[in-house]
């Protein structure tokens, strides 16, 4: 491979494990590793603590019962009933069983859970979480005020400085360093100061980079979410499980994305269209405002598409609260205010908000076991790990959200998949993993020559604009309700789009904290989460959980467009060729009876 | 720009990545207006607050608390004022 000098420079530094990402799962992985004495770098963009786990609010769900009764197995049932039945009951069990553990632990390091007076922790409702197999809701959320994933980070940063965990911050990961045979013996990865490259070199590398909700348009996520992990593992021909699932979010500030929550409407907000028409009457006409996420996104979607929708370009509908009195609105919702003002330009106790289903998580990704090992298909097997890689978290799939996350669901994937990726890579360097396998040259070169690809790269695409291309494509062909023909002509033109990625220029060449250069490296990675969901979205013809099409038939056999009988089942996404191939859904748990397919219904 | 300065003004850039959405909104708006025109001053006052968590820093920006020091104070009314209700008015 013909490199040019400058970017042939690289160190190469030893560790037992690497982790890539320090929000919740890998901080979580972290603790596991250093406890046990293994020599662990932990790579991040940002400071631990400005990781997106920080944004969430709503808590851990953990059965503890502290303020009544509750039991895994009733939370095991929530979880596979939200998932539309696509999420794997094994890994499920695994989760809702590890939960009471995890959260006490996390409670030990230090994290200012909030408390009943008797001092147990206190448990708040959440949607979906029920009582005796979807009876009633119960208390099962674990919060610390509206700041719980920040807490946690902090409890968990502080227990790995003091387990001393090799941080290295503002470093970007570049590739996997993956051999012939499928092993994984590290990353490559770029100190953002220097511009420096070095290889990272370890007997266990584990992946926690969180999600891509930067693919769409419309998104709740921070700039940082950008798959990095997700990227590198497609691009070092792991398949990508189950990306056709994103969770939109029904109200998110149009062209902003930033969360107006579902209290706006409990408070007596109206969803309108261009016309002024209180539209959710005519899908949802006793619920109406308040239907379920799914009814009212699917239904601002098909106002704006029929050409009832709002602006210079009808891509929004309006959120009005003007007839609402304005103390109310300053008293009951706090900072609804100030956000309509910072980022709709719209003061919304005179005018309504502009509103567009938003992007909010990733339920599919790097294929995992519970154990937290990556694991592809092989030699006849469709799990098979992958030796030397393990993922957890947002970036991975476990599969324990399937179709749809049920809320605070999240922060316990991340510190029970955080902590079992952990766990193996530690069992995995005590019984099999001595020595670090030789590294994979070519892996190197092909990492470096991307990198030098991008630096020289004349009359190419601008990052900017190609991005922004991907994210309204995305947003307009694979939203939150989709469309066969929206959908064939999406994937024609994010295939276009990939081409232009493949061609990005920086004007700015510079070494120390170029921005530029980071910037288009993650749209290396979010394009590879761009193909793996649009592929996947069109080739699913049923509806299920947060997949939904126009064209999927509510009849007996398929209730709400459902289609067991040909797609109950996982997709995989392979990068060469686009190609996808399709695994079965774990239906048998550890230890209890399945949980059977029936209609989703609360 | 000479190469020390955009280094100094690549390091701020970066750490105005933020872990909320708001944030990083925020920040864009700020350095499409200001980038050429941030002083030493203002340099020293961005990076006082950029060291501060996200809630906080965003309950300052938002608004919902007030800071007592006269540089942050003018700071957050920087990127307060790049606000698209600031363009209406």
């Amino acid at each position: 491979m013909a490199l040019r000098k400058a970017i042939m420079n690289y160190t190469v530094r030893k560790f037992d494990a690497v982790i890539v990402g320090a929000g919740g799962a890998g901080l979580r992985a972290a603790i596991q590793l250093s406890e046990a004495g293994y020599k662990t770098a932990v790579l991040t963009k940002v400071f631990p603590t400005r990781s997106h786990t920080v944004a969430a609010q709503g808590g851990v769900a953990a059965s503890l019962g502290n303020s009544e009764e509750d039991h895994w197995h009733w939370h095991m049932y929530d979880t596979v009933k939200g998932s539309d039945w696509l999420g794997d009951q094994d890994a499920i069990e695994f989760m809702c069983r590890k939960a009471n553990e995890v959260v006490v632990e996390l409670e030990h390091y230090g994290m200012p859970f909030d408390r009943l007076d008797n001092g147990k922790i206190y448990q708040r409702p959440f949607g979906g979480h029920m009582s005796n197999f979807g009876e009633k809701p119960v208390r099962r959320s674990c919060a610390a005020a509206d700041r719980t994933g920040h807490a946690m980070l902090h409890a968990m940063y502080q227990r790995n400085v003091k387990v001393n965990t090799q941080f290295f911050v503002e470093w970007q990961a570049l590739d996997l360093v993956r051999d012939a045979e499928g092993d994984v013996m590290g990353v490559t990865a770029m100190d953002m100061e220097t511009g420096e490259i070095v290889v990272f070199h370890a007997k266990a590398t584990i992946f926690a980079t969180g999600g891509a909700g930067r693919i769409y348009y419309s998104s709740t996520n921070a700039f940082i979410n950008t798959g990095d992990g997700v990227g590198m593992a497609a691009r070092a021909g792991i398949p990508l499980e189950d990306m056709e699932f994103w969770q939109f979010h029904p109200t998110g500030v149009a062209g902003a994305g930033v969360l107006i929550t579902e209290g706006v409407r409990g408070e007596g907000g109206i969803l309108r269209n261009s016309a002024g028409e209180r539209f959710m009457e005519r899908y949802a006409p006793n619920a109406k405002d308040l239907a379920s996420r799914d009814v009212v996104s699917r239904a601002m979607t098909t106002e704006i598409n029929e050409g009832r929708g709002c602006g210079p370009n009808e891509d929004f509908v309006l959120l009005d609260i003007t007839h609402l009195p304005p103390e109310t609105i300053m008293k009951r919702l706090p900072g609804i205010h100030e956000i309509g003002i910072q980022f709709a330009g719209v003061d919304c106790l005179k005018e309504p908000l502009p509103v567009v289903p938003t992007c909010h998580y990733q339920m599919g990704g790097i294929p995992t076991n519970y154990s937290g090992q990556v694991v592809v298909p092989r030699g006849g097997n469709h799990s098979e790990p992958v030796l030397g890689f393990y993922a957890a978290g947002e970036c991975a799939c476990a599969s324990v959200h399937g179709a749809n996350r049920l809320g605070t669901n999240s922060l316990l994937d991340l510190l029970v998949f955080g902590k079992s990726a952990g766990e193996t890579a530690v069992n995995d360097l005590k019984n099999s993993v001595k020595a670090h396998k030789p590294l994979a040259q070519d892996a190197i070169d092909r990492s470096l020559a991307r990198v030098d690809r991008l630096n020289h790269q004349k009359d190419g695409a601008d990052v900017h604009e190609t991005r922004l291309a991907m994210q309204r494509t995305m947003q307009k062909h694979a939203g939150v309700f989709r469309f066969k023909d929206m959908l064939a002509e999406g994937v024609k033109r994010i295939d276009e789009i990939a081409g232009q990625v493949a061609q990005t220029q920086i004007k700015d060449k510079s070494k120390v904290f170029n921005t530029a250069r980071i910037e288009a490296l993650e749209l290396d990675n979010l394009i590879e989460v761009a193909k793996a969901t649009i592929v996947s979205a069109n080739a699913r013809t049923e509806s299920r959980g947060a997949h939904v099409r126009d064209d999927a038939t509510d009849t007996p056999e398929t209730p709400d467009g459902r289609d067991d009988r040909n797609w109950l089942k996982h997709t995989l996404w392979y990068r060469e060729g686009n190609r996808l191939d399709y695994k079965p859904v774990q239906m048998k748990p550890m230890s209890v009876d399945t949980i059977e397919l029936k209609k989703r219904a609360y | 720009m000479d190469e020390v300065r955009k280094a100094r003004i690549n390091r701020l850039k970066w750490h105005c990545r933020r872990a909320l959405l708001e944030l990083d909104l925020v920040f864009d708006r700020f350095w499409e207006r200001y980038e050429d025109s941030l002083d030493a001053q203002g340099e020293a006052a961005l990076e006082s607050l950029l060291e501060l968590e996200d809630h906080d820093l965003w309950a300052l920006v938002s608004g919902r608390e007030a800071t007592d020091d006269s540089q942050l104070a003018a700071m957050i009314e920087r990127l307060r004022e790049v606000s698209p209700l600031a363009n209406f008015e």
